[in-house]
């Protein structure tokens, strides 16, 4: 379970975080989501210890992360597949990253063999794609068979074999009942991955709940009709109290269902020559929910 | 846990509630840690790893460790070469001004020495900045101040060996050079000891030296720089002859080490005692790795 409690990070004038707070539950795959530069990666920096808060805590198990004096076996932490020595061979940094915390060499065979890299152990890292150096982090983040598991963009670079992979390590890991907490700047990621979602926009956070409960949410359903009479049917609708847009050769009525729509234009005798029902999708009601926090904050003193 | 990605896949695709079954035994298990207790020479044996993984490290070493040897025997071939005087005297009275053991160690093998593990120690450090390794080793390892311990440590260790195999050699290499000329001398000669330990010693100082400034630096090329105005400018500027002068000279790693292997005490405006001298050495060393290993405390990584 991670704590986020009051969060603030400060960077000089910039507030990269603030005043944040949110809980990951066990045992489920919270996705992490927020627009570029949002304060996610910060956020997690702050979560491990990285860097200090200006104000607030984070607890990782009731603990701060940073009084462990070992992690692997506490956090397994994915946070930039970059961040690694090109000079090393795979087998030679899970090596380092095992004996440092007393970890057994097999299980560095292990977690070569669970990320598909059993092959390139001793190719140098430097040599890898970004998808490789994604399943590397992945590994070392197995390393410790952890409660609590981070991974910042970890789909980033990986084909489709290998995102659903990981979607399937993730639901396993968060099955077993894990922590498992994964960032993404993209809804679509998230969509097929997370149960949970923790959304932040400018440091501060915009929603924390199930992934049904955020795509009810920014929910808003249009009826896309289209009509050769678009003036009569316009006063018709607005008349019963359905909101109008014309567009080009089309009507997008809100505030009415299509049934509704259909038996209206019947009664007065209107011919429809479309009537389709459009949801917005989680991508939507992403883009609407942090445009709104962009903009609220933008107008905002503080 | 020794799924393949197929079977990983694989098990995605079966429905939640079935694994949801099959995992439940696993769920207790997977809350409560146990964890053996943390060592320290853990630390130490990443660190060895770590130093010995990169193959540009053992080739620094080996490169650092032809360029001072070779630096050596090339003066004391130079000295056999063009050798002339004939007589016993010439040859007592070059051994008594103490040239064969300024032969043993020159000042310009010093001075690759001092550049070259100056930046081998900065490199073992600014290499994680550079690459962001580091976040990964605080990640692994959220004591900092151990980490950089067990980094001082290894990078110590092996860099004295370092040293003292390069300053054994270069001893043994000259004199056996100059024995062709019968100027060499046996290494129970006076001073002799001394020359080879205080070279030796110059490769861990320069090292932890160089590793200090690249914790607090934390990039590759400024570091470099650092490292050689204090080894080599700063002697250069603050010259022997003034007291104030003499005073920041005696401190610097580069004037202590000048001072040790002056074995027949040529006559200076200044003289200082062998123990300072020493004691230059060890407070430069003891500083650097103090600075190493409480400065990562703090800042954010």
């Amino acid at each position: 379970m991670i704590e986020v409690n009051e969060l603030t990070k400060r960077y000089g004038g910039t507030t990269a975080v603030d005043h944040l707070s949110f809980t990951v539950r066990p045992g489920h795959v919270t996705g992490f989501l927020g627009p570029n530069g949002a304060g996610k990666s910060t956020t997690l920096r702050l979560v491990l210890g990285l860097n200090d808060p200006t104000g607030g805590s984070v607890t990782i198990d009731g603990r701060r992360f940073r009084d462990r004096p070992r992690g692997l076996r506490h956090v397994g932490a994915l946070l930039d597949a970059h961040e690694v020595h090109g000079g090393r061979s795979a087998l030679a940094h899970l090596t380092v990253l095992a004996r440092s915390n007393r970890i057994p060499r097999r299980r560095v065979d292990e977690v070569l063999e669970e990320v598909g890299l059993a092959g390139a152990r001793r190719r140098r890292i430097g040599g890898f794609s970004l998808g490789m150096r994604q399943r590397l982090g992945i590994a070392g983040a197995l390393l410790g068979d952890p409660p609590v598991l981070l991974f910042d963009e970890p789909l980033n670079g990986l084909d489709p074999e290998g995102v659903k992979w990981l979607r399937g390590l993730f639901h396993r890991l968060a099955a077993e009942g894990r922590t498992v907490l994964v960032s993404s700047h993209l809804m679509s990621e998230m969509e097929n991955t997370a149960d949970q979602l923790v959304v932040i926009g400018r440091g501060r956070l915009i929603a924390a709940e199930s992934l049904t409960e955020f795509a009810a949410r920014g929910t808003r359903p249009t009826v896309t009709v289209r009509t050769p009479d678009p003036a009569a049917l316009t006063a018709l609708l607005t008349g019963a109290g359905a909101a109008v847009r014309q567009d080009t050769d089309s009507l997008t009525v809100t505030g009415m269902d299509a049934d509704r729509i259909g038996e209206l234009a019947l009664r007065h005798g209107v011919l429809l020559r479309q009537l389709t029902t459009r949801t917005a999708s989680l991508e939507e009601a992403f883009m609407e929910l942090t445009a709104d926090s962009v903009e609220y904050l933008a107008g905002e003193s503080r | 846990m020794t799924t393949t990605p197929d079977k990983a896949a694989a098990a995605a695709a079966a429905p939640a509630t079935e694994m949801a079954t099959a995992t439940a035994a696993a769920k207790a298990d997977v809350a409560h840690v146990t964890e053996p207790r943390a060592r320290f020479r853990d630390l130490v044996a990443a660190e060895w790893i770590k130093l010995w993984s990169l193959r540009s490290n053992t080739w620094a070493f080996v490169i650092g460790a032809l360029a001072v040897i070779g630096f050596n025997v090339g003066s004391a071939w130079d000295t056999y070469r063009y050798w002339t005087a004939q007589d016993a005297r010439s040859r007592a009275g070059f051994v008594r001004d103490g040239i064969p053991l300024s032969i043993a160690f020159t000042a310009n093998a010093a001075m690759i020495l001092m550049l070259a593990l100056s930046a081998i120690g900065a490199t073992a450090i600014v290499g994680e900045y550079r690459t962001g390794m580091i976040r990964t080793t605080f990640t692994a390892v959220p004591a900092r101040r151990s980490v950089m311990a067990a980094k001082v440590c290894v990078v110590t260790a092996v860099t004295t060996v370092f040293g003292a195999v390069v300053a054994a050699a270069s001893f043994g290499l000259t004199q056996a050079v100059l024995s062709g000329r019968h100027i060499g001398v046996p290494i129970d000669h006076p001073g002799a000891l001394r020359v080879i330990v205080a070279s030796a010693l110059l490769a861990p100082v320069s090292a932890l030296l160089g590793m200090a400034l690249g914790t607090l630096i934390r990039h590759s090329a400024a570091t470099m720089t650092a490292n050689v105005v204090i080894l080599l400018l700063l002697p250069l500027v603050f010259s022997a002859d003034r007291h104030w002068a003499a005073l920041v000279d005696h401190a610097l790693p580069t004037g202590a080490w000048i001072r040790l292997v002056d074995v027949d005490q040529q006559a200076v405006a200044y003289p200082w005692t062998l123990t300072g001298a020493w004691t230059v050495y060890a407070l430069w060393a003891l500083a650097a790795a103090a600075v190493a290993v409480t400065s990562v405390q703090r800042r954010d990584q």
